[in-house]
């Protein structure tokens, strides 16, 4: 892939972040650039989640450095994250089951059309668009007045991911999108993670699945009671070595020469 | 990703499933029962169209608040207390006070609204159930208005308010009435019966339209379009429907859930004025259980308690099974406990149904 040659979108340097006594990063670096698919792997209670929101916007690091397309910064909230162009899809947050395919997939950004003086959403064009952007990612709507409770797990990412490419994502975020998917549907999102990496968009996959990880990962770090244990480039690890970082790094002198400097 | 083992489903079935379905359904049963039982009673008679349409309307000004309340998540329970109190207000200032009756109306609109917006704030500042906090404002607006009204003139009915609004320029907007040149035309024309004897002879026995039905329409029409045409409506869904989720898209869930709270105490003083306007008195217990009637309105017509679901036609058309149950009953003659009966059993069959249809919409499990 040609996207190391390029800058990375998104840089966090040194981050680390204290909540209280308890210090939940330790030195965490990371960068995502266009059209890579970069892996954030870890067990349960790792950091991967306060990582992801410290890059989301959700929580400001205590120290280090985040730095966006170049520059520095500092984002105040998930909003300020959002306008930049920095999307996260969260597991369970992701869609209202209730609403429509179309409501949930503009809610916040409703499209309007003026009649006089009243503003109305513009719903022709709204449903117009979902379907178009659904069916680019593969799921053939009934009708864009759908409820989403009527989709699967794996159809409700992909209309969350579609709906944050549509809006002008540079990086996509996606907190464990496969953890609680069949095999199947597993396999659906990981296919849609490979057509937005295509569209040149920076992906943070996060999981703590090895298989999912190197089906679709350009890269991939690994996080262990909120330290990195080093980022791996695809071909130059195995499931089993990746698997044992994941684990705990007992095996880490073993692996250091497998990582290739890449610690 | 077309599931193929989903059964194809007719338009015409597709067409028929909607939030509404209970409740349409739910209109065309009670209307054909009194049809039946009270057909030759006056109840479809002029008179008696007018007798149950009023009645619906009252439920029907007070659903539409409790109806877009209840889909941002929240309820309402002092709408009852928000009754008397807001009549009590205006009528403590035109009669007692003296102040002109247009004056007292915008003076009682604030002041509940205030509350409302209050009600509101609790609700979301502690995070308390809004069934909590407006179950104390049902309490406290209820003493409060006891209090001002036996403080001010030492009784709980104010009368008088007729007489202050003579020749006001607010007033006739919630206790007049519209087309009354038409209807005096088809008393005319013979096409509407007119009394024939004493003060009103020669007029029709209809008057006109009364304001209360011109808001019921207009608040309907008006929350419907809301609710399912704008920007505004969807938050509305979303605020109920799973706040954390619409936040982290950037809609601004507080702000929704304190107007629908404000529009709820909006839509209590249209009532609380039209029965004002039209007693010509005010009472410190109107709008006693109100709340809940509204409440069953909103839930026959479709809505989920928990929010994030629901259809202001629905609640609409709930309403006018209220009113026409009602007073279809008293034109049939039937005991009037029996009222009770009947809503209780229309309101678990329409719960009932509704739930199933949500769940084929949905696809809730």
């Amino acid at each position: 892939m040609s996207s190391y040659d390029q800058n990375p979108i998104i840089e966090m340097v040194d981050i680390r972040k204290q909540f209280g006594p308890v210090i939940a990063l330790n030195k965490v670096s990371f960068d995502v650039r266009p059209g890579e698919c970069h892996c954030l792997l870890g067990d349960n209670g790792a950091g991967k989640s306060t990582f992801i929101k410290t890059m989301a916007g959700v929580h400001k690091p205590t120290t280090g450095e985040i730095r966006f397309q170049g520059a520095p910064m500092s984002f105040g909230s998930p909003r300020d994250a959002m306008e930049a162009g920095i999307a996260t899809v969260y597991q369970d947050l992701a869609m209202i089951p209730l609403m429509s395919v179309a409501r949930n997939f503009w809610m916040g950004r409703e499209p309007q059309r003026r009649i006089g003086p009243l503003r109305f959403m513009d719903m022709k064009h709204a449903n117009d668009v979902t379907m178009e952007e659904m069916r680019r990612m593969g799921i053939n709507l009934r009708e864009p007045g759908q409820a989403v409770g009527t989709l699967s797990g794996g159809e409700r990412q992909t209309v969350a991911i579609a709906r944050a490419v549509y809006f002008g994502a540079k990086v996509l975020i996606l907190d464990e999108p496969t953890s609680a998917l069949g095999v199947r549907q597993t396999a659906n999102v990981l296919a849609t993670i490979d057509k937005v990496r295509k569209k040149g968009i920076g992906v943070v996959f996060i999981t703590h699945n090895v298989r999912h990880a190197l089906a679709v990962g350009d890269r991939f770090t690994v996080l262990n009671r909120g330290k990195t244990l080093g980022t791996a480039v695809r071909g130059q690890i195995t499931p089993e070595e990746l698997q044992d970082l994941m684990a705990g790094g007992q095996e880490l002198a073993a692996l250091e020469g497998s990582l290739g400097g890449t610690v | 990703m077309t599931d193929e083992r989903l059964q194809e489903v007719s338009k015409f079935r597709r067409a028929l499933i909607r939030p509404e379905l209970g409740a349409s359904m739910g209109t065309i049963l009670v209307f054909v029962f009194f049809l039946l039982i009270a057909g030759n009673s006056g109840m479809f008679a002029p008179q008696g169209i007018e007798n149950w349409s009023v009645v619906s309307a009252q439920f029907a000004v007070l659903a539409v608040g409790a109806c877009l309340l209840m889909i941002a998540g929240e309820f309402d329970l002092s709408l009852g207390s928000m009754i008397g109190f807001s009549g009590t207000v205006i009528a403590i200032l035109a009669v007692q006070w003296g102040w002109p009756v247009w004056a007292a109306i915008i003076t009682s609109f604030a002041v509940c609204i205030v509350i409302g917006a209050m009600n509101g704030f609790l609700v979301i500042r502690t995070g308390l159930p809004s069934f909590i906090v407006t179950l104390a404002s049902l309490y406290i607006l209820r003493g409060l208005t006891i209090w001002l009204s036996i403080l001010t003139t030492r009784q709980t009915i104010i009368g008088g308010v007729k007489e202050a609004a003579e020749g006001d320029w607010l007033a006739p907007l919630f206790g007049g009435k519209i087309l009354t040149g038409f209807f005096t035309w088809m008393g005319q024309n013979g096409w509407i019966a007119t009394f024939a004897q004493g003060q009103k002879a020669g007029q029709p026995v209809i008057a006109g339209v009364s304001m209360l039905i011109v808001w019921a329409i207009v608040l309907v029409v008006g929350g419907h379009l809301v609710l399912t045409r704008t920007r505004f409506g969807n938050w509305i869904f979303a605020a109920g429907g799973d706040p954390v989720a619409a936040r982290y898209v950037g809609v601004p869930v507080n702000r929704v859930k304190v107007l629908m709270f404000m529009f709820t105490a909006f839509c209590a003083c249209v009532f609380a004025s039209c029965q004002v306007m039209e007693f010509g008195s005010a009472a410190a217990d109107r709008g006693l259980l109100k709340e809940f009637e509204a409440i069953i309105c909103v839930v026959i017509g479709g809505a989920l308690l928990t929010g994030g679901y629901g259809s202001v036609i629905g609640a609409a058309l709930g309403a006018l099974i209220f009113g026409v149950v009602q007073q279809g009953l008293f034109f049939s003659g039937a005991e009037s406990s029996l009222f009770r009966v009947f809503l209780g059993t229309i309101l678990i069959l329409a719960v009932i149904l509704n739930t199933y249809i949500r769940r084929m919409i949905t696809g809730e499990r």
